[in-house]
């Protein structure tokens, strides 16, 4: 296998220098959790990808709604629940302006990514999806944006189709187009990789799969926090990203469709807030965005993702970009020089995510080494069992960067890692 | 680095570096295969059992060094035991692991799995591969493929 070493991914220059304007020992300030001690060590959290941590604000919010606002939205003429309806209501509008999104009716509340995908297998998918149809996905997908259409093509009797990648982990363009055909109905495909950290070239895919009327979901799950998305100008038609993944709380998250797309398509789930009126005989649906909204949704995690919206605007997410790029860049440089280590995942397009493996060490080995010294990274498939399968890895070992970590703690990974290799030698 | 040091020991590195019976056993009449999906470790056993005993047992897998070094001392600490003898090494073995009782004399060189108990999420490597033995014990006598 030729994997490009992260001295050559340096060579190639796309890194920017450090950005003077993010203030990051002060950012860190605004995050209670850093804290917490490990063992008596300081928490190095690298374990962005799986999940990011919470700014005090967010967390506030959050306590705020349930002591001061807290009651059912969207069914009360009483003055708690106006005030809930339109916190909840205004935090839409925010995830409407952070996506760009033409209009609010376009933004669901779901409750993570997972469930954005399979709200559109279930609608859109059981809709227009039938015997001998194709649904196409990445062989780096994450397994929620694999199984709900392995679930589908089995009922529907329709073929799942998976576009290869190379052995950098990018995506085969040229076979992505040959894959396209009149029987595809859907792409759906990863924006930035939770496994080999890949920037996928989701514009220029979506315009090839509109060459042939196929709509498109990108799941923009690791993507929402680290590049900028305008979901316009990618013209994409479905759009998911997980509010916990973005700082803000866990079980909340957000389906962006084309009003046009999602008013032709059926309810997801029954119930209540999905309906106009109900009777025994005939119910007549909602309305977008809430006819896709059945239940009391999660209000205190919807109105608190807004709130992390506010604050990772705050700091700008093109600030965000630059200066994770630079540290990516630094860690790569970092680990590159260690003995036995391999990278997984070396796409020219690259954020947050430094996968590796170190030969003749077990990726769980590491981590239990890595968090004695208080280091938090993931290891293992990473949900992505089909990508370790194309590495021929068993598992690997991941250390994700956010906007709060920084060199130093990246030089404690680094000695660290030497550890590993001197118990392992 | 003590918690450590104590999990890594000498001996069980060695037998992660260097399985021993690691191997398929071509005249093995039972069989059984161990997966655990949280890490992607698979371990299977092979087990010729002759008149409730031991005559002979491999493995074959890929996993982390605790359970490649588990499986490798478990296979060459039950040959020649009896299946009574077996359960209640596993049981001493489970509660070593677990931090629920000390090294009983009988377990012999597993005594040095005693680290594992400060990791409470690295118990399952330690007893995947027992879990399997079981399971292959369970199994249907039968001479195994080993193709
Ligand atoms: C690329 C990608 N897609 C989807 C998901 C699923 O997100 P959630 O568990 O929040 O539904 C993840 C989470 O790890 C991910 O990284």
């Amino acid at each position: 296998m030729i994997v490009r070493t992260g001295q050559q991914i340096i060579a190639s220059g796309r890194y920017q220098t450090l950005n003077p304007w993010l203030e990051v020992e002060k950012i860190r300030e605004d995050f209670p959790i850093f804290k917490e001690k490990i063992y008596g060590k300081p928490l190095v959290y690298l374990d962005n990808a799986a999940t990011t941590q919470k700014p005090q604000s967010v967390i506030d919010a959050t306590i705020h709604f349930y002591s001061r606002d807290n009651s059912n939205i969207h069914r009360g003429v009483h003055l708690l629940s106006q005030r809930a309806t339109e916190a909840y209501e205004h935090a839409r509008v925010k995830v409407q302006r952070f996506l760009n999104a033409a209009e609010s009716r376009e933004i669901i509340f779901v409750r993570s990514v997972t469930e954005a995908i399979n709200l559109v297998a279930q609608t859109y998918g059981r809709k227009h999806v039938e015997a001998g149809d194709e649904v196409l996905i990445s062989a780096m997908e994450h397994h929620s944006n694999i199984v709900p259409w392995q679930m589908l093509c089995e009922e529907k009797g329709a073929a799942l189709r998976v576009i290869p990648i190379n052995d950098d982990g990018e995506l085969l363009l040229e076979e992505y187009e040959k894959l396209l055909n009149s029987q595809t109905r859907l792409v759906a495909v990863v924006h930035l990789s939770n496994a080999l950290g890949t920037i996928n070239p989701v514009k220029e895919i979506i315009e090839m799969a509109h060459q042939w009327k196929v709509p498109v979901l990108v799941d923009g799950a690791q993507a929402a926090a680290h590049l900028e998305v305008d979901v316009q100008d990618l013209d994409c038609d479905f759009y998911a990203f997980s509010g916990h993944k973005l700082y803000g709380p866990t079980g909340v998250g957000i389906l962006y469709g084309k009003a046009d797309l999602l008013d032709s398509l059926p309810p997801y789930q029954g119930g209540g807030d999905m309906i106009r009126s109900v009777t025994f005989e005939k119910t007549i649906y909602n309305v977008l965005p809430y006819k896709f909204e059945a239940g009391t949704p999660n209000v205190a995690g919807g109105i608190g993702l807004g709130v992390a919206i506010d604050y990772v605007n705050e700091i700008g997410l093109s600030n965000i970009a630059a200066y994770e790029n630079e540290l990516l860049s630094y860690a790569t440089e970092q680990l590159c020089g260690i003995p036995r280590l391999r990278f997984i995942g070396t796409a020219h397009q690259k954020a947050s995510v430094l996968s590796f493996v170190i030969e003749g060490v077990h990726a769980h080995d590491v981590g239990t080494i890595l968090d004695q010294e208080g280091i938090a990274v993931r290891t293992g498939h990473h949900c992505a069992q089909p990508v370790m399968a194309r590495f021929q890895v068993p598992a690997t070992a991941r250390a994700s960067v956010a906007f709060y970590n920084t060199r130093d703690e990246i030089d404690v990974l680094v000695k660290a890692i030497h550890k590993v290799i001197e118990v392992f030698k | 680095m003590s918690y450590l040091d104590d999990l890594y020991q000498e001996i069980i590195l060695d037998h992660s570096k260097k399985p021993r019976n690691f191997k398929e056993l071509s005249d093995a009449n039972h069989k059984a295969d161990g997966y655990n999906p949280l890490c992607g470790d698979k371990v299977s056993v092979y087990l010729k059992l002759e008149d409730g005993f031991v005559e002979d047992i491999s493995f074959m897998g890929s996993g982390c060094a605790i359970s490649t070094a588990s499986a490798s001392l478990m296979t060459q600490t039950l040959k020649g035991k009896s299946l009574g003898e077996i359960e209640t090494l596993f049981k001493n073995f489970h509660n070593l692991v677990t931090g629920k009782s000390s090294a009983s004399t009988e377990l012999g060189k597993l005594a040095v799995f005693h680290g594992v108990s400060q990791f409470p999420v690295r118990v399952k490597c330690a007893t995947l591969v027992w879990h399997t033995l079981q399971a292959a014990i369970k199994s249907k006598p039968e001479t195994v493929s080993t193709e």
